[in-house]
């Protein structure tokens, strides 16, 4: 009969409205309480899969529940307890880049010797993909994903190109966004040392004279008296670094914009001359 | 789930969105005394980011966000926006949603230079802001602000449909500071005529003729890396035609040398 | 495929009787390499025709799959070096009557010289053609309608061939060196005074530049080539005194999907011929693919299909494992099918939705059909953190295990949840009077028709034809799963609607099983290095995606960037039909036509 189909679609969509309906009713006042996680009066939801329906995230009052693995912009880590970027540049990160959106300046020490630290590391959104490569080749744990998306700006150059500052994150930060996988690598790196130390102590058993050299590597790592006198910076540097994150993207600090632009400009500057040496050299 | 990634992560880095779910309309210094243009400024500001309708306008990849983002889970009906016109005429906002390619940035200033004042352009994703991972590619645009104006930029590839909530709300933001009485499009003729790109052997600007000309015609001049080795005369040029064109030059340069 | 590498010359250019099919067409075949799991032969030219139309007519290779070109220039493995030609144009033939393998034959082009054209055979081998004159220069003899579909009249060269350059050319290879520099970096944009990613000829003059008129001719549908007088009313135009006009759709318009063209002839409001343009997201997969590594390519296989990217990662991980003869283990076969089966469902929910989006029905269909869809794109953001592109699949596995908990939200989902919603949908959509008005007996095309025109997936499973390479030419662990393949018989685009409706719900069975069997151990045979290099030779693998007839072809030469990679993608071909099957209606039913091929315009310009 002509018109059944429509009706039974209008059914439907009724359905759905009344179900949507009964289901808020359900959690007045507080909408979605047992979703609710909490934190800095942002409500996360997280939509069991057994809840009929689809929950509307009313975002940014609300924000979605991400998962570990999420992935958007890469982050450089700070490891607090050394005092130091984890990065030794070795710039494997920047040859796995499919976009080729990573480059690394490795620093200098006073004698113009290279060392292993960046002296710059600039990852450009504007052109980065979010694969993740970066990350799974990296062999120090130097680089990992970041959760946070709320990048957008009102300038594409210089906001985003991030540099070093902008990129780097105590390594807290990653052990709370990372939970699960922090601990795997920590444990690996629990492992990893009690193995080292195993075989330290056999070594130790069979040579004494090697074991003599043995302890005087362990002498080598920093004492624990030493880690201590640092630990009562890694505070400090947890907000240099964490307060520059939020300024940058922020993208209202108009003088530090400035600044990072003037370096920038002065890089290009200079890469434009090397360039045309070089062109003018091969010509 | 105490320990839940999310309650550390915001106690680590609180964002920005926080500002705008309590900021009040700024105003501009020289107006603060005039209440009357200050309130007038509220409503029509409210209004405008309270219905800006966007461009019903996918390009690629980041336009399936865009969907997803409309549609229930994230629903820009929050936000007004839920009409989405594919008429330009109708529209306030441009959301170039994925790679910008060259065979399409003709349509895309076209529609843009169609659109009515006020109008707002987001770029949305890697490539709409900087050519993305395509960047390198001959048929890709790096970036549609190397043709048009934009607003606002949202990184990520895709960026998800909440960073790009994040970056409507940045725009809000943006319109939030203006005043009507300061705004160009009560004015007469400001509204900015884009030339519309060419598809001639690469596309190019017709603002920028001169500039090629110079590159393509000037003997020695420096020309991109890879133009000497593969490029090669489409047709050999007659001595007047030449001789013509080495006038136009010599004109154009003589324009450019003269003093500011 | 490891003993392709040979001491050259491979081929000997005579024409011998020892050689396959000369027997019945003298002298067409000159010559062979690639012994092993993927025979080629080589076809002189000027019999290429007569042994195609052997083939299709009595060896039953009915459906031309691939047609593509490789340019061996700057070939530096050993195997190919008895070549003196310098272009090779390739050709994959299957049958659907038989399944299995497929037939490779390739021909041989000098620069500058032409092959005669498939077309006459295989009628699909139109746009594909037409993509490798744009991209190759290689002109065809007796093609209908031989232009650039990809790029516009009047670019300047052949941007695949390997000695054109780009703007933005940096270097041959990636890595690129200077990521590391110690002499500072640069900014793409400011290589070119121009300050954009293009470059002109030497001695061109912007201001006289006139475009030269890309006229895209509009004209009747070939004799006997989906225009079919019994079911189309055609004819009724005649009585009418009326002009045909053309009609210009996109390539920004709401119906077309994304950034697409149709030109449509109509007279009154009847299509008299419709004639796709493409090419406006054309964003250089191919020869960004052979810049990269392999390994490289694999977050750029998202990017083609955006909606599927679990299937194109699949069919490239499933090329290169054969070209490389890596091993996979269980588990990861299973997780593999696992997100391969979810996206389809994704994907025909999608799909579903916007062909109601298309008929008029505006957004509630849609909304209905791609709420559940954000459910699934949480279960592939938890396994591989990005909801669009997954980027999860590696050469020999998938790249991380599934994460704790995963496997009881995905089975609740496919026990639960999905067959709730596609009965839904279809109480919802299938008695609806405007599907069944709009969709009965509109874009019709007989089953013979779709695969002459190289078209596959759904389609030709709405008309009746069933075929799937799931089960054709079982690829993964498919042929443990029970499951069938539906097939309706009209062939319309409600068949298109159902099909994929019935489609979706054999994918949740095939869920159901692989959940429910799912091995433990390892999900990674090798964990590959960034430096990964396959030995010499090539590979041809096709995957049933969504859409179709998913195949990637890659051509190695020992080295870390693959030589050739090309994407056989199903939207772009499936487009083939679009104009015979849009012949004889209305304009408005052109543009549901289109929606129930269903593209996606990355997969159609890659």
């Amino acid at each position: 009969m002509f018109g059944t189909g429509l009706l039974k679609g209008l059914g439907i969509t009724l359905k759905h409205a009344l179900d949507t309906f009964a289901d808020d009713r359900k959690h007045v006042p507080s909408r979605y309480q047992d979703s609710v996680k909490g934190g800095n009066g942002r409500r996360v939801i997280e939509q069991p899969i057994t809840q009929e329906g689809l929950l509307t995230i009313q975002y940014p009052e609300e924000r979605r529940l991400l998962p570990e693995r999420f992935r958007y912009i890469p982050m450089l880590i700070w490891d607090t307890q050394a005092n130091e970027d984890k990065c030794t540049a070795c710039g494997i990160c920047a040859k796995v880049c499919p976009p080729q959106c990573i480059w690394i300046v490795r620093d200098m020490d006073a004698n113009g010797k290279p060392v292993a630290r960046p002296a710059e590391f600039y990852i450009d959104a504007a052109v980065c993909m979010s694969c993740s490569f970066c990350v799974e080749f990296c062999p120090f744990d130097a680089i990992k994903m970041n959760h946070d998306f709320e990048l957008a700006v009102y300038d594409r150059y210089p906001q985003l190109v991030y540099d070093k500052a902008e990129l780097t994150v105590p390594v807290e930060y990653y052990a709370a966004l990372w939970p699960t996988q922090w601990a795997a690598e920590e444990e690996a790196k629990r492992q990893k040392e009690a193995e080292d130390k195993a075989k330290a102590e056999a070594k130790a058993k069979a040579d004494a004279e090697k074991a003599a050299k043995a302890a005087s590597a362990a002498a080598a790592k920093p004492a624990p008296a030493a880690v201590e006198a640092k630990a009562s910076a890694p505070g400090e540097a947890v907000a240099s670094n964490g307060g520059v994150v939020v300024a940058s993207a922020d993208g209202g600090a108009t003088d530090e914009a400035a600044a990072k632009k003037a370096r920038l400009d002065e890089l290009k500057r200079k890469a434009a001359e090397t360039a045309k040496k070089r062109k003018d050299g091969g010509a | 789930m105490e320990d839940s990634p999310a309650t550390n992560f915001q106690d680590l880095k609180s964002t920005q969105t926080q500002n705008y779910l309590h900021d009040t309309i700024q105003v501009p210094d020289d107006l603060q005394a005039n209440v009357m243009v200050t309130t007038l400024d509220k409503v029509y500001n409210w209004s405008r980011t309270s219905s800006m309708w966007p461009l019903l306008f996918g390009l690629a990849c980041c336009a399936i966000e865009m969907i997803a983002t409309a549609a229930s889970r994230f629903d820009l009906a929050r936000f007004g926006m839920e009409v989405m016109r594919p008429s330009p005429r109708q529209s306030d906002l441009m959301i170039v949603s994925g790679t910008v390619t060259k065979k399409m940035v003709p349509a895309i200033v076209r529609i843009y230079n169609q659109m009515a004042e006020p109008r707002y352009v987001l770029a949305l994703g890697a490539c709409a802001t900087g050519g993305g991972p395509f960047k390198e590619g001959y048929n890709v645009v790096s970036g549609i602000d190397t043709y048009i104006p934009v607003d606002v930029y949202v990184p990520g590839c895709p960026p998800t449909p909440e960073a790009l909530i994040y970056g409507l709300l940045k725009l809000h933001k943006k319109v939030e500071r203006q005043s009507i009485a300061k705004v160009s499009w009560y004015k007469k003729n400001t509204s900015e005529f884009i030339p519309i790109p060419v598809l001639g052997p690469d596309v190019f600007d017709p603002r920028q003729v001169e500039m090629i000309r110079e590159y393509t015609l000037g003997a020695g001049a420096v020309r991109g890396p890879a133009a000497a080795e593969v490029r090669v005369l489409p047709q050999l040029l007659t001595a007047d035609q030449k001789a013509h064109l080495e006038q136009v030059r010599a004109r154009y340069l003589a324009k450019v040398k003269q003093p500011a | 495929m490891t003993e392709l590498v040979a001491e050259a010359p491979v081929v000997e250019q005579t024409a011998d009787a020892a050689y396959p099919y000369n027997n019945v067409v003298p002298g067409a075949v000159i010559g062979r390499w690639a012994e092993g799991s993927d025979p080629a032969l080589v076809v002189a030219p000027d019999k290429l025709i007569a042994l195609l139309t052997h083939l299709r007519d009595q060896e039953s290779y009915d459906f031309l799959s691939s047609v593509t070109c490789v340019d061996y220039s700057a070939y530096a493995g050993k195997a190919r070096a008895g070549i003196k030609e310098r272009f090779d144009t390739v050709y994959h033939l299957y049958s659907t009557q038989k399944g299995g393998g497929h037939i490779n034959l390739h021909v041989r082009v000098p620069e500058g010289d032409s092959v005669p054209s498939a077309t006459s055979v295989y009628p699909g081998a139109n746009l594909q053609e037409c993509e490798v004159y744009d991209l190759y220069g290689i002109k065809f003899e007796g093609h209908p309608n031989l232009r650039r579909v990809l790029l516009w009249e009047g670019f300047n060269g052949y941007p695949m061939r390997k000695d054109w350059k780009e703007a933005y050319f940096e270097e041959e290879n990636k890595p690129f060196k200077n990521r590391h520099p110690a002499e500072g970096y640069f900014w793409h944009e400011d290589k070119l005074p121009w300050g954009s990613n293009s470059t002109y000829p030497e001695g061109w003059d912007p201001e006289s530049w006139q475009t030269p008129i890309s006229y895209v001719p509009v004209s009747q549908a070939p004799e006997g080539l989906g225009y079919d007088s019994e079911k189309s009313n055609v004819g009724a135009v005649g009585e009418l005194d009326t002009q045909s006009i053309v009609v210009n759709l996109g390539p920004h318009h709401p119906s077309t999907h994304g950034v697409f063209r149709m030109l449509a002839r109509i007279e009154g409001e009847t299509v008299l011929a419709l004639e796709p343009e493409m090419g406006y997201l054309h964003r250089n997969h191919e020869k960004i693919g052979e810049r990269n590594t392999w390994l490289m390519n694999m977050p750029f296989t998202d990017r083609l299909d955006y909606i599927n990217s679990m299937s194109n990662n699949l069919g490239y991980a499933l090329a290169i494992e054969k070209l490389a003869n890596i091993e996979v283990p269980e588990r990861a076969n299973y997780i593999r099918i696992i997100m391969a089966e979810l996206t389809r469902v994704v994907n025909h929910m999608w799909s579903i939705g916007f062909i109601l989006n298309d008929l008029g029905a505006l957004q509630t269909p849609a909304l209905y059909a791609i709420e559940e869809r954000e459910m699934i794109l949480d279960l592939f953001e938890a396994v591989s953190g990005s909801r669009l592109m997954c980027n999860y699949m590696r050469f020999g596995g998938v790249v991380r295990d599934l994460p704790a908990g995963w496997l009881e939200k995905a089975k609740y989902m496919v026990d639960t949840r999905l067959p709730n919603v596609l009965d839904e949908l279809d109480r919802l959509i299938t008695g609806n009077e405007i599907m069944m008005a709009r969709g009965r007996g509109v874009g019709y095309l007989s089953a013979k028709d779709l695969i002459a025109l190289s078209v596959s997936g759904p389609m030709i499973r709405a008309a009746g034809v069933p075929y799937d390479i799931r089960k054709a030419q079982p690829y993964c662990i498919y042929d443990r799963f029970d499951f069938d393949i539906p097939t309706l018989p009209e062939s319309d685009i409600f068949a298109r609607y159902y099909i994929r409706l019935l489609e979706a719900r054999e994918s949740v069975k095939i869920l159901k099983q692989a959940l429910r069997d799912i091995p433990g151990g390892e999900f990674l045979s090798t964990r590959d290095k960034y430096t990964f290099r396959p030995t010499e030779g090539e590979a041809y693998v096709r995957v049933e995606a969504p859409k179709g007839e998913l195949g990637f072809y890659v051509v190695s030469d020992n080295k870390a960037n693959p030589y050739r990679y090309h994407v056989r993608a199903p939207s772009f071909i499936n487009l083939n039909a679009l104009g015979p099957m849009s012949v004889g209606y209305k304009i408005a039913d052109a543009v549901v036509v289109l929606g129930a091929i269903d593209i996606v315009l990355g997969e159609v310009d890659r």
